[in-house]
Order: structure tokens, then sequence, then C-alpha cells
């Protein structure tokens, strides 16, 4: 627990602890790859067994899914614009840009929202059968950790104008903006491996 | 709900540990308010971020999940020796041999090994402490509160009753309707929440924390252990984090992940838990191996032999122990192919586990060998471990396990292997490190009774079993035939035995806080890795100062140049966490929500769930980045706990 602080380099790794912080998140984010794995694979598994409920191809649209990808594609680029902006020592910048991706994963969001509501109404729901229960699952995780981070860059905002850039509020930041890239990755597996295949198949 | 459905009724034991618990609840009520202490056990404990504290409080709830774990233990044994009593019927066996399991493994093995790592590690690195000190209370307060829901079911709503491993469909909600499957469910929830966060928090500790100079391969062997542990517990309890969320799932909002309708998959979750399961089972035998690594070192004086191919053969370990799960139910259909793959996978494990035993044996090879209680913990493991893992091969074997499955010869293997293994090493473990711990050695005599009754207990327990498995008996059955009697007599009689050995281990601790001499230096064994370093009591900032480490045995060299950790010249402020009551008070929540959710109370449960975020909320917004400590301070410490 040293006490020195680096006079150079990016803000959030000039102490000890703003370096153990975002190691100690990398590999949080493995644990969280395993997490998403494992549900990948129970996916995978329990494909195609639907009992008596609607089939995917029936159900899963091009339309919609292209939308919610685009979007948190987008959030994605935004939040990397954020960090260049934080890098770059400009609070405005990094503030407005987040805002930005908050505002795309909120739409994200919403679309899903109204996707989960359609499915149950065409007969698809958590219950119905073990593949629906399947996706339900996956996609319903990735959608919490998504509500979850949002909940989470909120706080950061609050803290960011209260404090501006230090090494703390930074490391804050580029913390969030590493979940976020991730949960940009989770989804594009889910849109290829569930959306796509399951359109097709 | 009526308040009889609520509590568990209508059984005689049952009723007792009411009793017990409502009484031993209140005395220590009283107790902490006659002597005035509530003030000091918040502060001091309640609160505190010292991994030594927790350390502590890991061990002292660990021993209380052993001593529970042992009852059940027990009360399974007077079953299986006296069948026709009508002591424990099918119901009850079948919630016994369950909370036995589930404790003895998640409750007592897990954190026991925790806790130790939590002492000894960042003393082993010279770190003043976790890299997340916060993050470790967090960590401990989820493992203890899980550990207290898990518990409490025998007294409120009803114990689980499938088995540790609680296979569906009969787990699910069709076949184990009520709260009991819940309780289980809910409990590894939390405590694996907790578990997960301290494998990271050693991995970026051991990573990160390490004194100046020291290299990965310098670290002492217990820290490697803990390094791989965490490796593993990285990747494994997600797996088991995403099973028990299936199953939750399924048992409260009806999803069909492992229902017999809507296409659900019992299967699955043999296979999930198992992915987590048999990784789990070297989570808790690698610290072990660490563990008798050091104390063998030390008391056979010599270096540990073949250093680096004890540190490759646990990196080999860990990766093949997420290769091999399938051997747990070789007999459910996944055909030959598939067995044969994981039965070579199971046999290779042998190997690095042989490469270990093999440069012990090098080690204690033509060394002088000091006689200590914690040193004869750790010869009797090797031979007795050598069994259980040679029995293990056996079971490996697919074709020879159809005969083998679900018998008594199982329960022979993995006791061999736990008890001889983990068991062991926490007791050898608690016994060397406890002069670091307490600032007084516990007694050597009394400590040998107890190691000889254990030991001899251990093997007239459960050797027999393997014979009586061979013959044919069935595990988790309440009631036998004729000819398996007298094994069973004589494997309840080695049970008692144990108890006895846990009992006197217990009194030791009693009667060395009574009666032992005080430690004066800190080296206690004349040790020659750096947590031995430290006078003792340890000071909370662990290290004032540290020379620049290079090679293996730090502190042996340390003490030939005549180094310790406190250079005058050299001294520094040094910066440390503040305690805080947001962690217990954080998973106090959460336990609440959990508990809700047993009972399937979902209104409380999103509460609960809501004030964990708020805590979590509040814990973003706290910038107490701690305090420091002054030069002054540190040299009047350092002076009064040196002597000089
Ligand atoms: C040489 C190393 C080992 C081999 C080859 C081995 C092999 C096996 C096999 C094949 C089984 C399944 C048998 C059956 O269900 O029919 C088994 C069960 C088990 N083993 Fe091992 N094992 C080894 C070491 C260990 C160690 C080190 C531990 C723990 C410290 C352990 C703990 C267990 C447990 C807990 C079970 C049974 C769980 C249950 O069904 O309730 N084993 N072992
Ligand atoms: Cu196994």
């Amino acid at each position: 627990m040293s006490t020195h602080e680096l006079k150079t380099g990016p803000l959030e790794y000039r102490t000890q602890e703003g370096q153990m912080s975002i190691l100690g998140f990398w590999i949080f984010l493995g644990a969280e790859v395993v997490l998403f794995s494992t549900l990948f694979a129970t996916y995978a598994v329990l494909f195609g067994r639907t009992a008596d409920a609607p089939v995917p191809a029936d159900l899963f649209e091009p339309g919609i899914t292209l939308v919610m990808t685009f979007l948190l594609l987008t959030s994605s680029f935004t939040c990397g614009l954020a960090i260049h902006q934080m890098r770059a020592g400009s609070l405005k910048g990094l503030i407005t840009w987040l805002v930005i991706t908050l505002g795309l994963g909120l739409g994200f969001l919403g679309f899903e929202i109204y996707e989960f509501i359609h499915y149950a109404h065409e007969g698809a729901t958590l219950q119905s059968s073990s593949f629906w229960s399947a996706f339900f699952v996956l996609a319903g995780t990735h959608g919490v950790h998504v509500t979850l981070g949002i909940g989470w860059a909120v706080l950061l905002i609050i803290q960011l104008v209260k404090r501006g850039l230090t090494p703390v509020t930074s490391r804050k930041v580029f913390v969030i903006s590493l979940y976020w890239h991730f949960l940009d990755v989770i989804w594009i597996f889910i849109f290829t491996s569930v959306y796509l295949i399951g359109m097709v198949v | 709900m009526q308040l009889d459905e609520f509590f568990v009724t209508g059984e005689p034991l049952i009723y007792g540990g009411m009793v017990s618990i409502v009484l031993v609840t209140s005395a220590i009520i009283f107790l902490l308010t006659y002597l005035k202490r509530w003030g000091w056990l918040w502060r001091e404990w309640l609160t505190t971020v010292d991994h030594k504290k927790i350390g502590i409080m890991y061990i002292l709830s660990a021993l209380a999940m052993l001593f529970r774990g042992g009852v059940d233990a027990l009360m399974m044994r007077v079953q299986l020796a006296f069948p026709n009593m009508n002591f424990l019927n099918s119901q009850h066996y079948n919630e016994i041999f369950t909370t036995h399991g589930t404790v003895m493994i998640i409750f007592m093995a897990m954190p026991f090994l925790v806790g130790l790592m939590n002492i000894i590690v960042p003393l082993q690195i010279g770190a003043r402490d976790f890299a997340f000190p916060f993050v470790n209370a967090v960590s401990f307060w989820s493992f203890f509160f899980g550990a207290m829901l898990f518990n409490i079911s025998f007294v409120i709503g009803g114990s689980p009753d499938a088995g540790w491993t609680s296979y569906t469909p009969l787990a699910g909600a069709a076949l184990s309707p009520g709260p009991g499957q819940n309780f289980y469910l809910m409990g590894l929830q939390l405590a694996g929440i907790g578990t997960l966060a301290t494998g990271i928090n050693l991995m970026v500790t051991i990573l990160k924390m390490r004194a100046p100079g020291m290299k990965m391969f310098d670290m002492p062997i217990f820290t490697w252990s803990t390094l791989v542990t965490s490796f593993i517990i990285i990747f494994a309890f997600p797996i088991l984090t995403v099973a028990l969320a299936l199953l939750t799932i399924d048992r409260i909002f009806g999803s069909q992940f492992f229902t017999l309708t809507g296409e659900g998959m019992p299967m699955m979750w043999a296979n999930l838990f198992w992915m987590w399961g048999h990784p789990e089972v070297y989570i808790v035998i690698l610290p072990a191996f660490g563990i008798f690594s050091e104390i063998i070192a030390t008391f056979a004086r010599k270096q540990l032999f073949g250093y680096k191919a004890m540190v490759w053969s646990m990196i080999l370990i860990a990766g093949l122990s997420f290769l091999v799960w399938v051997h747990h139910f070789f007999t459910m259909g996944a055909g030959a192919l598939v067995n044969s793959v994981f039965s070579v996978s199971t046999m290779l494990i042998a190997v690095p586990t042989g490469v270990k035993i093999f440069n012990w044996l090098a080690t204690l090879y033509k060394s002088r060998i000091q006689m200590t209680t914690a040193m004869m913990w750790s010869l009797a493991f090797i031979p007795s471990f050598v069994i259980g893992g040679v029995t293990g091969v056996m079971l490996g074997m697919a074709a020879a396990d159809y005969q083998f499955h679900n018998s008594y010869f199982l329960i022979a293997h993995f006791h061999y292997v736990l008890i001889a293994g983990t068991v062991f090493a926490c007791f050898a473990g608690l016994v060397y490190w406890y002069p670091k711990m307490f600032g007084h050695k516990l007694n050597e005599r009394i400590g040998k009774h107890s190691f000889w009754w254990f030991l001899i207990g251990f093997h007239v327990c459960f050797f027999p079993q393997y014979f009586v498995g061979l013959d044919g008996m069935p595990r988790r059955v309440f009631a036998i035939l004729p000819e398996w009697m007298p094994l069973n007599v004589i494997s309840t009689v080695g049970a008692f035995g144990m108890g006895v050995g846990f009992v006197i281990f217990v009194y030791n601790i009693y009667y060395s806080y009574r009666y032992s001499k005080r430690e004066e230096k800190g080296d206690a064994w004349d040790g020659r890795t750096l947590e031995w370093a430290t006078p003792t009591p340890v000071p909370f900032y662990n290290f004032a100062t540290l020379p620049e480490i290079n090679g293996r045995d730090a502190f042996l060299s340390m003490k030939k140049n005549n180094e310790t950790t406190f250079d005058e010249e050299r001294l520094e402020p040094i910066h440390m966490p503040s305690n805080t009551g947001q962690p217990i008070i954080m998973m106090a929540i959460l336990a609440f929500a959990s508990f809700a959710l047993v009972f399937e109370w979902i209104g409380l449960a999103v509460i609960g769930l809501i004030g964990t975020l708020i805590m979590m909320g509040i814990r973003s917004f706290d910038y107490d980045d701690g305090y420091h400590v002054e030069v002054d301070e540190i040299k009047k410490i350092e002076r009064s706990a040196r002597g000089l």
C-alpha cells in the first residue's frame, strides 16, 4: 500500500491502488467470461428443446436485433471516445460522451424489454420450455449486466461532477469502460450464436 | 404461513438443537453485555479489515462448522451401528448426510484454508494487507452469513435432503417442494460470492504486492499453492454460480432447465455441478499440499526438495482438474468413448500428485526430523493420502467403477483424501502458525494425544469402509444388511475416536491459552520464510521495513545477514485502511434477501436486494482512503515488541 504517486502516464495507473484495482477488474472479467460461457453452453445443449412453445425461427426478427446491435456497438464506440477525452484531460468531454453512451445503453434495454414482452405474448416465456428458459436467462443476464452498468455509471458521473478528474475517479471510469466493452463483446456472441443461428435453424 | 410450518416440529433431536441454539445465543449476549464487550466486539472484530483478524474469524467459524458437521457424522454413525434402534428415520438421515457433506466442504474445509491463507500469505510475501482489504471483509461476511443461512435450516423450514450433490430431478421443485433445497441454493450462492472475491483478491495480492526483489519462483510454496488455488477458484466458481442460479430459477420461477417437463435436462445439473465440483476438490487439496510442504521443510531442517517440480505439478494438477469431471458419473450413460477419455485424464492426475509425494519423501530423506505435532500430522498425511489416491485411480477405471460407484468404497476414497489431506493440513497448519497468530504455542503433549486419537480413529473408521463397499453396501442408506454389521460397528468406534481427538484439540486451545509460555521472539520454530520475520504479536501493519529479497527462504538469509524487519534508518509513515461497518451491514442485508428468497417471499427479497444495491452505492461514494501511522509510533511499537 504505497503512497507513492507517479507523475506521468495515464492518471488511473499512477497509484499502486489504481493499478491493482484495474488488474483485479481484469481478473473479474475473466470470471465473467466463465459465467457467460457456462450460460452459452447451457443454451447450446438445450437448443431446439422448445416443447409445445414456438420455435425461435418463428419469433426472432432481424430488424429489431440489428437495431439493438447497432445501439450497443455504437455505445461501445462512444465509451471509447469518453476515455479518449478523459486521457486528454477534458472533464466536460468525458461526461458528455458518457451520457451519450448511457443513452444508447438505455435504448438497447428498451428494445430488449419490448422484445421479451413480445415473445411472451407469442407464447414463449421462461416457463414454456427448457430452450426458452435458456434463452431468457442468457439474454436476461446480459440485460441485467447492462442495467447495473447504467446505474453504476450514473453514480460515477455524479462523482465526476463533484470531484473532477483525480486518480481515483479516472480509475473508476476506466474500470467501467472495460465493463462496458466486455458487455459489447458478449452481445456480439449473443447476436451471432443466438439470434442469427436461431433465425436460420 | 403458520408458525408450525416455519419452525420444524415433532422431532426430539431438533427440539434439543433449538434449545441449545437459544441457550448458547443468550449466553453470548449475556456475557457480552455483562463484560461490557459490545463496543470492543464491534470496533476490533466486526468492522475490521485487517487480514490477520479476518483470518482468525474464518478459522473460528470453520472450527464451529467442523463441530456441526462432526455431530452430523456421529449421528449417522450411531444410526448405522444400531440400525434397529430407530435413532434417525429415513427422512432425518437424508437431511443429515446432506448437511454433513455440504457443511464440511463448503463451510469447513474451504473457510479453514482461506483463513490460513488470509493470515499467512501477506506475511509470507512481505505485504501489509490484501490488495483489497474492504473486499476481504465483504468476502468473510458473505461466507459467514451463507453458513448461518444454511445451518439454520434444520430448525427453520427444514433441511435440504437431496445430498450435497443435489442431483436433479430429485432436487427440483416437483420432487423436493418447500424451503429445504432453497436453503442449499441460497446458502451456497451467498458464500460463493465471497469465495470468488477472495480468489481475485489473493491473486492480485500475490501478483502485485510481493516484497521488493521477490520473484515468482522465490515465493514460499504455500503462497504458490494459494496462487494456483485462486486460479481454480476464479475459473470454477462462476460455473457453480450459474448452476445454483439456474436451479433456483427452476424452483422459484418455474423455468425448465433440469425438470422432467418442458424438455428439461436433469443430466445438465450433474455436468455443471461436477465441472465445478471436481476443481473444487483440488481447491481444498492444493493449499493442503502447500501447508505440508512448509511444515516438512521446516522440521526436516532442509530446503524443500524439487521446489520447481512442486510448483509445476500444482499448475498441471490445476489444469487437469478441469478435464475429469465425467468420472463422477461414468455409470450414467455417457458411452464407452467418453468414459475412456475421462478415465485416462483422471488417471493422469495421479502423475503430478505422485511427483509431489516423492518430493516430500526426498525432502525427508537423510534429514534430522523434529517430531513436533505439526510434523506428525504431516508425516501421517503421506501414507494415508497415498491410500486415498490409489483407490482414486481404481475408481478412475470406468469399467471397474460400475462396481465401486456409489458404494462405501467411494465414501472411503474421498474421506481418505479429504481428511488425511485437507483436515490434517488444517490441523497441522493451525498448530504450526498458532504462535504467529496468538503469541503462544499449543501444548505439544496434549497436541500429540489429540493427533493419535484422531489418526487411529480415522483409519479405524474409514479403512473398513473400503471392504464393506466392495461387499456391496451402497452409500446414503439408513438401514443395512446383517452381513455388513461388524464392519459398520468398527467404523462407528473409529468415528468416536476422531471425535475424542477433536475434543482434545479444542481443549488444547483452552489449556494453552491459560498455561503456555508466551513467545518472546517472532520466530517460534526457527523458520525459513518471511512470516517468521515479524515480531509476535504481529503489528497491525505487519512490516516496518523490508530488506531487498533475493532467493528462496528469505528469512533464512535475513538471519544469516543479521537483518530484521525493523531498520530504523528506513522508516517511513505507513498507509493503512480504516475499519468500516459497511461489509457486515451490506452482507447482512443480502443475507436477509436470501432468507426471504428461501421462503419465496419475493417482495421482501426485492427489498433486500435494493438495500444491498444502496449499500454498494454508499460504498462507491465513500472516499475514506485510510490513515497514516507515523514514524514515532512505528518505533514505539517495534521497540516494545522486540524488547529493545
Ligand atoms: C489421484 C487422484 C484422484 C483420483 C484418480 C480420484 C478419482 C475419483 C473418482 C473416479 C471418483 C468418482 C467415483 C464414483 O463416484 O464412483 C472420485 C470421487 C470423489 N473424489 Fe476423488 N480422486 C482423486 C483425488 C481426490 C482428491 C485429492 C479429493 C479431495 C481432496 C477427492 C475427492 C473426491 C470426492 C469428494 C468424491 C466423491 C463425491 C461424491 O460423489 O459425493 N478425490 N474420485
Ligand atoms: Cu472428481
